[in-house]
C-alpha cells in the first residue's frame, strides 16, 4: 500500500471515509484529555502564574503552523519532482489551516506577552519569522484563488511554496542579529527537554490534538477539494457539449 | 476555579482559538454541503461522471 | 553562444529605456517615497539620519516592486515570451539576461540617485557611501528574486499588487542585510563586511535560484 495507490482520487476517498470516524474521535479524546491536564493538573508556574495555561495553545499552535507548512512544501515537491495528482489537492487544503494556525500562534502569544512582558508586539527574531510565515500563507491563498485552472495554480504555488521553503530559515537566521525577547528553545533541544514533566505532559498532549486536528481537518478538506473540482469538470464538459469543439470541450483537467 | 489576575489574557487566548477552530470545521463542513449540492444538482440534470458507452475518455 | 545573450540584453535594455520611461519612473517615485516619510516622521533631523538608510532601502525596495512587473509582461502581451520559450535556448539564462537588463535600466538608476537623496535624510559622507555600496550589491537580489514573483503573475491581469504581496517575505532578508550593513559603517562596533558580504551572498544565491524557479513558473504559465 504505497501512497501511489491513493493517487486515484475515488480511492482515495474510500480511504478518507474510512480512516476519518477514528481520526475525529482520537482528536476529541486527545483535546479532552489535553484540556483537562492544561487546567487541572498542570501547576501555576512560579513566576508567571495561571497565564502559563496559553502555553499549551500557543505553543503546540506554533509547532503545527511550521509543520503545516513543511506538508506543504513536500506536497509541491509531489507536484513538481513527482507529479503525484493529489499533491497540489494537499497543498491547496493545507493552507488555509496552516494560515489558522499561525494565526492562533500569533494571537495567543501577543495576549501572553502583554501581562508578562508588557507589550503586545515585539520585533525578535521568532515573532518576526512567524509573521513573515503567515504574510506566505495568505499570499499562497491568494495565488491560488487568482488563477481559474487548478493544475496551473497547483504548479504555481508549488514554487512558491518552495521558494519559500528556502526562505524561511534565511529570515530566522538573519532576524537573530537582533536581540531575542523571545524564550530560547526549552523542548526540541540538543540535551532534551528543560521543562518539567509535569508541564510538559500537558503540551505534548495538547500537541498531539493540534496534530490530529490538523490531519482531520486536512483530509476533509482535501476530500472536498476532489469534489469541487469534480463539479467544475463536469461544468466544463457540460459547457462543452453546448458548444462542441471548443477548448473547454477539448482539455481534460485531472481530478 | 481562579484563574489569577491575568484570567482575561488566558480566557481571550482559550476564546479565541476555539472560535478559530471552530470557523475552520465550519468552513470545511459547508463547504462539503456547497460541492454535494452542486453535484447533486448536476447530476439531475444528467451530467454526471458515469462514462457514456461509446468514446473513450484518455485521461491526459 | 555569447551573441544571443548580448543582444537580448541590448533588445531589453532599448526597450526599458524607451517604453514608458521606467528607468525615470523609479527614480522618481524613488524620491517621492523618500520625500513623504519626512512628512510623516517629521523633520527632526537626527531621527531621520538615524532611520535614513533605512528609508533609503525600504524606497528602492517599493520602487523595485513596482517596476517588476514590466520585465515579462509585455513579452507576454505580444508574443515574445511564446518565442524565447521555443526558441531552444536556456529559459534559466534568458530570465538571468533579463533581469540583468532590468536592473541597469531600473535598479541602477536608483543606486545613483541614492546619494542625492541621502543629503535629504542628513546622512553623513560616510553613510551616504555605505548605503549606496549596499544598494549596489543588494538590488540585483531585489530584481532577482522579484522575477520570481513576476513569472508566477505574468498569466495575471493586474498581477502587480500581488506580485508585491508575494515577493515581499522573500526580499525581507536582503532588506535586513541591507540596513544592517549601512547601518554597521555609521556604528563602529559591528563590522560592516559581515553583513555586507552576506549580501553579497544573498544575490548570488538570488541569482541562481531567481532563474531557476522563474524559469519553471514561465514554463507553467504557458502551457
Amino acid at each position: 500500500m504505497s501512497i501511489w495507490d491513493y493517487a486515484n482520487p475515488t480511492r482515495f476517498l474510500r480511504l478518507v471515509q474510512v480512516v476519518l470516524p477514528w481520526l475525529t474521535g482520537l482528536c476529541v479524546i486527545a483535546f479532552a484529555a489535553g484540556l483537562y491536564m492544561s487546567f487541572f493538573v498542570a501547576p501555576e508556574d512560579y513566576q508567571q502564574g495561571d497565564t502559563v495555561r496559553i502555553m499549551y495553545i500557543h505553543v503546540p499552535a506554533a509547532w503545527l503552523a511550521m509543520m503545516c507548512y513543511s506538508i506543504m512544501a513536500l506536497s509541491s515537491l509531489g507536484t513538481l519532482v513527482w507529479k503525484h495528482p493529489l499533491a497540489d489537492v494537499s497543498a491547496k487544503c493545507a493552507a488555509p489551516i496552516g494560515a489558522a494556525f499561525t494565526f492562533m500562534a500569533l494571537v495567543t502569544g501577543s495576549l501572553w506577552g502583554k501581562p508578562m512582558w508588557g507589550t503586545y508586539w515585539v520585533w525578535d527574531a521568532r515573532l518576526t519569522s512567524v509573521l513573515v510565515l503567515l504574510i506566505m500563507y495568505l499570499g499562497l491563498m491568494t495565488l491560488w484563488r487568482t488563477m481559474e485552472d487548478p493544475i496551473r495554480a497547483g504548479k504555481a504555488a508549488a514554487i512558491l511554496t518552495l521558494v519559500g521553503a528556502l526562505n524561511l530559515p534565511i529570515i530566522k537566521f538573519s532576524v537573530d542579529w537582533w536581540n531575542t525577547l523571545h524564550q530560547p528553545a526549552s523542548v526540541m533541544r540538543a540535551g532534551g527537554p528543560t521543562i518539567h514533566p509535569d508541564i510538559l505532559w500537558p503540551l505534548l498532549v495538547m500537541a498531539i490534538a493540534f496534530t490530529l486536528l490538523f490531519f482531520v481537518l486536512h483530509l476533509m478538506a482535501m476530500r472536498n477539494e476532489i469534489l469541487r473540482r469534480r463539479v467544475r469538470s463536469l461544468r466544463l464538459r457540460a459547457a462543452g457539449a453546448a458548444q462542441p469543439g471548443t477548448v473547454a470541450n477539448a482539455t481534460q483537467p485531472a481530478e | 476555579m481562579d484563574l489569577g489576575p491575568h484570567a482575561g489574557f488566558i480566557l481571550a487566548s482559550y476564546g479565541l482559538c476555539l472560535a478559530t477552530v471552530l470557523g475552520l470545521i465550519a468552513w470545511v463542513r459547508i463547504d462539503k454541503v456547497l460541492q454535494e449540492r452542486a453535484l447533486k444538482d448536476l447530476a439531475a440534470r444528467g451530467i454526471s461522471r458515469a462514462r457514456p458507452q461509446t468514446k473513450e475518455h484518455t485521461a491526459s | 553562444m555569447s551573441s544571443w545573450a548580448l543582444t537580448l540584453f541590448k533588445r531589453d535594455l532599448r526597450l526599458s529605456v524607451r517604453v514608458g520611461g521606467s528607468a525615470m519612473v523609479g527614480v522618481l517615485f524613488f524620491l517621492a517615497v523618500v520625500t513623504v516619510i519626512p512628512f510623516g516622521v517629521g523633520p527632526d533631523l537626527n531621527l531621520l539620519s538615524r532611520i535614513g538608510p533605512a528609508i533609503l532601502w525600504i524606497g528602492a525596495l517599493l520602487a523595485t516592486l513596482l517596476g517588476l512587473d514590466r520585465l515579462f509582461q509585455a513579452d507576454r502581451d505580444d508574443g515574445t515570451l511564446d518565442l524565447m520559450l521555443m526558441a531552444g535556448r536556456p529559459l534559466e539564462l534568458v530570465v538571468l539576461i533579463k533581469c540583468l537588463a532590468h536592473w541597469v535600466a531600473t535598479g541602477l538608476p536608483l543606486v545613483i540617485a541614492a546619494p542625492m537623496l541621502a543629503i535629504f535624510l542628513n546622512l553623513e559622507p560616510a553613510a551616504m557611501g555605505a548605503v549606496t555600496v549596499t544598494l549596489l550589491a543588494g538590488t540585483p537580489a531585489l530584481t532577482l528574486i522579484g522575477a520570481i514573483g513576476a513569472s508566477l503573475t505574468v498569466s495575471l491581469r493586474r498581477g502587480g499588487l500581488l506580485l508585491a504581496v508575494l515577493v515581499v517575505p522573500l526580499a525581507i532578508p536582503v532588506l535586513i542585510f541591507g540596513v544592517s550593513a549601512a547601518d554597521a559603517a555609521i556604528h563602529d562596533p559591528v563590522p560592516f563586511l559581515t553583513p555586507f558580504l552576506i549580501l553579497c551572498a544573498l544575490s548570488l544565491i538570488a541569482a541562481v535560484i531567481g532563474p531557476v524557479a522563474s524559469a519553471a513558473a514561465l514554463r507553467f504559465a504557458a502551457d
